[in-house]
């Protein structure tokens, strides 16, 4: 239960963090809230030789109304995005989920940037980003880019970051006018236990979680109800495109048979909040 | 006003909260100040042939002080000859064929078998030393599960011809059964799951001049002392066990282990002080894990709703090792008939090592499976005869006036009211109103159905009441005293207990009362804490020397008043002693003890019971299943647990609480899990799926108290009891809320994917 | 490296490994053995103390991240031997047995109750999911938690 050795380096700024990932190159890991990189290091399944640490890099974790859409600093934390008045007005979706995030103690550590960046595709703010069509604001050898969320899920714990390149925001769009309804079905065994499967419906957007090696948007369930279809209807669609896998908790079938059932569930609420 | 059967919060409590309770990794004294620290390596694989062991490249690492195995071990004693007997009737000692050694030798059997120690100056360079510690193995095929551990394909011990440690044939005589006009199989499975306290196992040693002093988290130091002197060959006078606080036992902390002996070893052979704490992952591996039993039932019998006949026949996985002999098979067949008077009952058993953690003891050992397997069998013939479970348990349990109850299985039930504790929890939870709401949401067809389950159970508590318990009192010349005794509480408040016995009987206020357990120096001879045998054994044990101690006070004070033993009375209220009817001649406890000669008062005794007594009671579970996702909820539980009468209902409640949620969770979520190559898949918390505050709803207690004469408190065990009637209740409400789709049976745990596995299938048999 | 952190009002300066985690730190720098460890995959929440007021798991921070912060494990909660309201609600429903979960559950709710003052049984049950415990079946644990915040324990 005891990380293998590394060194720690505790970056002062943006720049400072970016300067040592730079000079360390793959040797190095950033440390954001460390509940999806300690847990991994304790067990041995990961060890990086340096660590630097974002934690104390305030000027990363902000909340502000920009309008058309809310940013986010990469290093805000789950219980600051479950508790903020502003998300919860225009973003309830992203509040709600941020607040099914582990548990209390780990959303007073875990950031909406270390989750989004680790990529499990079984975590649930991946898929619900995907669903609100978030950009990511990424600072890297270039410069600063933006990288649309759709582009940004590569495979298993991977996504479109260069090595060092550090995510500093995400910028959620409010929703439009008819796209307001909202809804979260995150089927677990236990409370504390990832999702089986989990289904993020906003306005007419449908993602999945835990249904493949990334977030996945169930897009023949929003073409179905694009067409009109019925919450049920187009529910139907929801395993298709998708490759869950099979563990203890759940073979592929099952999972295929709750992606519909949750997505069901899901508009059907959804529905009744706009 | 006596205390005895108040409310009283715990004496342990304060320190526990402010403090911290300390436990073997917390514990700062001396003889630890420079103690190196032990970490195991562990076999990775499940079945192997050790072909070496490298350590050069730990032994360089720094801080590394040794590295140990089995190979360093000449200063023991050989293990036991292989007697070359063959599998026996009899419990199977550890030794001869199925020999377990304490670090593995050429074979390992287990994932997380202990192959090898490492010493270092500091914990944290023991996990990077353990990890240069090369091992070369030569694997060998997997036996998994009690089926294929049967199938004999693939032998742990080539030495005895087979898997199978023991067979109690179970009398294959059908003409009972061919006389019933109703007869249900069922084959069963009791899954294995991990006892899991939250203090795993921790251990620490220093020998110095000839003496070793060992710190371990047990259920008794007697037993580890006993232990640790045989198997390291020295004499028990140079060995002192201590137990600190122990964080929860549940049966897997029971005398010492091979990990935790070879810890004494090690310090014994480097001359340091050790210490050692295993991990979380170490533990769901390294613990021994409870139940894992397959279980084929048959039971037959009329449709007025009489049952004639009932049979069990049970193939117990004891994992890589026989830890507890045949025992729990052995109490599973003993207990197989539970609360139901029934003319024919026929049992056996086989016992079968695999390549798995060694199964022992946990919460119920032996009385759960049972339980389980008879309340699942008088469901299965309640579906079949269209009777109401209720009603057919009502029909067939033991009466009253039979008790003395002899079963067909040998167990002599003490005393028992089942038909009251049933009626009690049905009346408690509603049970008309629950089927009427269960009637409402099937006409609607309403996707979340209500499922209402029955247990009704009895269990046997000090199984060895023979064995008895210690306790000594004293006395002192300040008024204060003292309790020695042998129990072992790890979370039972037995010091809280044991004080308001002797407040009781002596009249010393609790405050004034210290209890002292768990340290061979200070408690030589003593049996422990396992089996519910505690306030039974121990308390009557703490009683009996309360009134030694009482007629010794009696006799000091009549002299000292110049009057006769019977005419001093002690008045309880205030504690102090007097010639009757003369409150000026008022003595207190202080002055009787400061006038013996060694200045005070004091009582060894040991208290043994004639035979074990029988708890028993009866729950309801309320459970609600989303038939689309096969989600369970728990919506209630209520229960009658029925151990005589409640010395501190505090406690016993709290004994309920905890067997209740431990029995739940192997009802809906805990199972282990292995792969086909015995890999373990629920080797952490992540995976391993151990119950939760929002997993459970609060519980509601009933009351009943039927004394037993087997001992002077009248009580009976509680400690299991929770555990044994929880968990039937729970799968029966699971299979009763889908029970209109045709769904007789689902296995433990109830997973949301095993209940849709159900469902599904009965809705597609259903459209066929 | 060297840690300069607050533990129960206390300066605290260790020179400890880049790697140390915290609840080490606490329990062998700091001498504070109360806080336990019960688990190695961040499940249980027996090394559940407070940082900067909120509760976190001290097993998945490492040491140098509290540097400069403030720690409050169970040892502190008391004042002036006057037990805090949570703890005192623990002794009274007996949400404690044997104790090894104790200190971190009751930290947890120490926490979740200045956040949310009058939760519900609910509320409590949803905000102990990552604590643990084997012995008392959360029955008494829950009512603790409503009878501390029954007292205004926030």
């Amino acid at each position: 239960m005891i990380p293998s050795s590394f060194s720690y380096k505790r970056a002062g700024s943006a720049e400072e963090a970016f300067d040592l990932a730079t000079e360390y190159g793959e040797d190095a890991k950033y440390l954001a809230g460390g509940h999806s990189l300690l847990p991994l290091m304790k067990l041995r399944l990961a060890a990086p030789e340096v660590i630097i640490d974002l934690t104390g890099l305030r000027e990363l974790s902000y909340i502000t109304d920009q309008g058309s859409h809310v940013a986010i600093g990469a290093l805000t934390r789950h219980h600051d995005v479950q508790h903020s008045e502003l998300l919860g007005r225009d973003l309830p979706l992203l509040a709600h989920a941020a607040g099914q995030v582990g548990d209390p103690q780990i959303r007073h550590r875990g950031t909406i940037g270390g989750s989004v960046a680790h990529a499990d595709p079984a975590s649930d703010l991946p898929a619900v980003l995907l669903a609100l069509d978030a950009t990511l604001v990424a600072r890297g050898a270039a410069g600063s880019r933006e990288i649309p969320i759709g582009e940004f899920f590569q495979g298993l714990f991977e996504t479109t970051l260069e090595p060092g390149e550090l995510l500093t925001e995400i910028r959620v769009p409010k929703p439009a006018a008819g796209a307001r309804g909202w809804a979260f079905q995150k089927f677990t065994q236990r409370a504390i236990d990832w999702a089986i499967v989990g289904v993020a419906v906003q306005g007419g957007h449908v993602s999945l979680v835990n249904m493949g090696s990334t977030p996945l948007r169930a897009a023949a369930v929003e073409a179905a109800l694009a067409d009109g279809a019925s919450p049920a209807d187009a529910a139907a669609h929801a395993a298709e495109g998708t490759s869950a896998a099979a563990d203890i908790r759940a073979t592929r079938e099952y999972r295929e048979h709750l992606a519909r059932v949750l997505t069901t569930r899901a508009l059907t609420e959804a529905a009744a909040r706009s | 006003m006596s205390i005895m059967g108040t409310r009283v919060i715990r004496t342990e409590d304060p320190r526990l909260l402010t403090a911290g309770g300390v436990y073997v990794d917390d514990v700062r004294t001396p003889e630890l100040s420079a103690a190196a620290r032990l970490t195991f390596v562990r076999s990775p694989v499940a079945h192997a042939r050790i072909a070496g062991i490298d350590a050069s490249e730990a032994l360089s690492e720094p801080g590394v002080i040794a590295v140990l195995t089995a190979g360093d071990m000449d200063d023991l004693a050989p293990p036991p000859p292989d007697s070359g007997e063959g599998p026996s009737e009899a419990p199977a000692p550890i030794g001869g064929v199925w020999q377990e050694p304490l670090l593995a030798v050429d074979t390992v059997r287990y994932v997380g078998e202990p192959v090898a120690v490492v010493i270092t100056d500091s914990r944290y360079q023991g996990e990077d030393a353990a990890d240069l510690v090369s091992v070369d193995y030569d694997p060998l095929p997997a036996v998994i599960g009690p089926a294929a551990a049967v199938a004999d394909e693939t032998l742990l011990f080539p030495a005895a011809g087979t898997n199978v440690m023991a067979t109690h044939p179970v009398p294959a005589d059908d003409a009972p059964f061919d006389a019933c006009e109703v007869v249900v199989e069922q084959d069963i499975v009791n899954q294995r799951v991990a006892c899991m306290p939250m203090e795993g196992r921790a251990t620490a040693a220093s020998f110095t001049d000839g003496k070793l002093t060992v710190w371990h988290s047990s259920q008794n130091a007697q037993l580890c002392r006993f232990i640790v002197a045989g198997v390291l060959g020295m004499d028990p006078g140079q060995i002192r066990v201590i137990v600190p606080d122990v964080g929860g036992g549940f049966g897997a902390k029971v005398g010492i282990d091979r990990d935790a002996i070879v810890v004494a070893w090690a310090a014994r052979k480097t001359g340091r002080a050790l210490r050692w704490a295993e991990t979380r992952s170490e533990n769901l591996v390294g613990m021994t894990q409870g139940r894992a039993q397959l279980q084929r039932i048959k039971i037959g019998g009329n449709r007025d709703g009489r049952i004639l006949a009932y049979r069990i026949d049970v193939i117990q996985d004891a994992g890589a090792y026989g830890r507890i002999g045949l025992l729990l098979p052995f109490l599973t067949c003993l207990m197989a008939p539970g609360v139901y008077d029934i003319p024919e009952v026929q049992t056996g058993f086989r016992q079968a090592v695999s390549n798995a953690t060694p199964i022992s003891a946990y919460r119920g050992a032996g009385r759960p499976e049972a339980t389980a397997a008879i309340e699942r069998a008088v469901d299965l013939f309640a579906a079949e005869i269209g009777m109401d479970p209720a009603e057919v348990r009502r029909r067939n349990l033991v009466a009253p006036d039979k008790f003395p109850f002899q079963t067909k299985t040998g167990a002599l039930y003490d005393s028992g009211r089942y038909e009251e504790a049933l009626d009690k929890v049905l009346a408690a939870a509603g049970y008309d109103k629950l089927r009427e709401a269960q009637q409402r949401r099937r006409a609607s067809g309403d996707v979340r159905q209500l499922g209402i389950g029955v247990s009704a159970y009895v269990e046997i508590t000090a199984a060895d009441a023979g064995a008895g318990e210690t306790a000594k009192i004293e006395v002192k010349d300040d008024g204060t005293a003292v309790v020695y005794t042998g129990s072992s509480a790890h979370g039972q408040g037995h010091h809280t207990a044991w004080a308001m016995l002797v407040q009781d009987e002596l009249g010393i206020p609790m405050d004034q009362v210290t209890v002292i357990h768990g340290d061979t120096d200070l408690i030589p001879v003593g049996v422990g804490t396992y089996g519910s045998r505690s306030l039974q054994l121990g308390g009557s044990a703490v009683h009996k020397a309360a009134l030694e101690v009482k007629d010794e006070a009696r006799h000091q004070a009549a002299a000292m008043l110049e009057a006769a033993d019977a005419d001093v009375v002690l008045d309880t209220a205030t504690g102090l002693w007097q010639v009757r009817g003369d409150p000026d001649t008022a003595l207190s406890w202080a002055q009787v003890a400061g006038h013996t000669s060694g200045g005070s008062l004091i009582a060894d005794v040991s208290f043994a019971a004639d035979r074990p007594t029988f708890p028993f009671g009866a729950h309801v579970s309320v459970v609600e299943v989303d038939t689309e996702t096969g989600q369970v909820t728990m919506l209630r539980h209520v229960t009658v647990d029925d151990a005589g009468p409640v010395l501190n209902p505090v406690l016993a409640e709290g004994q309920r609480h905890g067997g209740i949620a431990q029995g739940a969770a192997q009802a809906l979520f805990e199972e282990v899990l292995y792969d086909a190559d015995g890999n373990p898949l629920t080797s952490t918390l992540a995976d391993y799926a151990a119950i939760s505050a929002p997993d459970l709803p609060s519980f509601e207690l009933a009351a009943s108290e039927t004394p037993t004469d087997l001992n002077p408190l009248g009580a009976k065990g509680i400690g299991e009891a929770g555990t044994i009637g929880s968990t039937p209740a729970i799968q029966n409400a699971v299979i009763d809320a889908v029970s209109h789709l045709g769904i007789r049976h689902i296995d433990m745990p109830a997973t949301p994917q095993r209940v849709w596995t159900a469902i599904n299938e009965a809705r597609k048999a259903g459209n066929q | 490296m060297k840690v300069d952190l607050t533990v129960n009002g206390k300066e605290i300066t260790a020179d400890v490994e880049d790697r140390m985690l915290l609840v080490h730190l606490i329990r062998d720098v700091a001498d504070l053995t109360a806080t336990n460890i019960g688990c190695d995959t961040t499940s249980c929440g027996a090394c559940t103390v407070l940082l900067d007021g909120e509760s976190v798991k001290s097993c998945t921070v490492l040491a140098a991240q509290a540097a400069g912060h403030e720690i409050t494990t169970v040892e502190g909660l008391a004042v002036d031997g006057v037990m805090h309201p949570v703890q005192r609600a623990f002794h009274e429903q007996h949400g404690l047995q044997c104790g090894f979960c104790t200190p971190g559950m009751v930290m947890a709710i120490v926490s979740l109750l200045r956040e949310n003052p009058h939760p519900t049984e609910e509320q409590v049950r949803t905000g102990l999911e990552g604590n643990l415990c084997r012995c008392t079946g959360y029955h008494n644990i829950v009512r603790a938690a409503l009878a501390a915040a029954e007292e205004g324990a926030a």
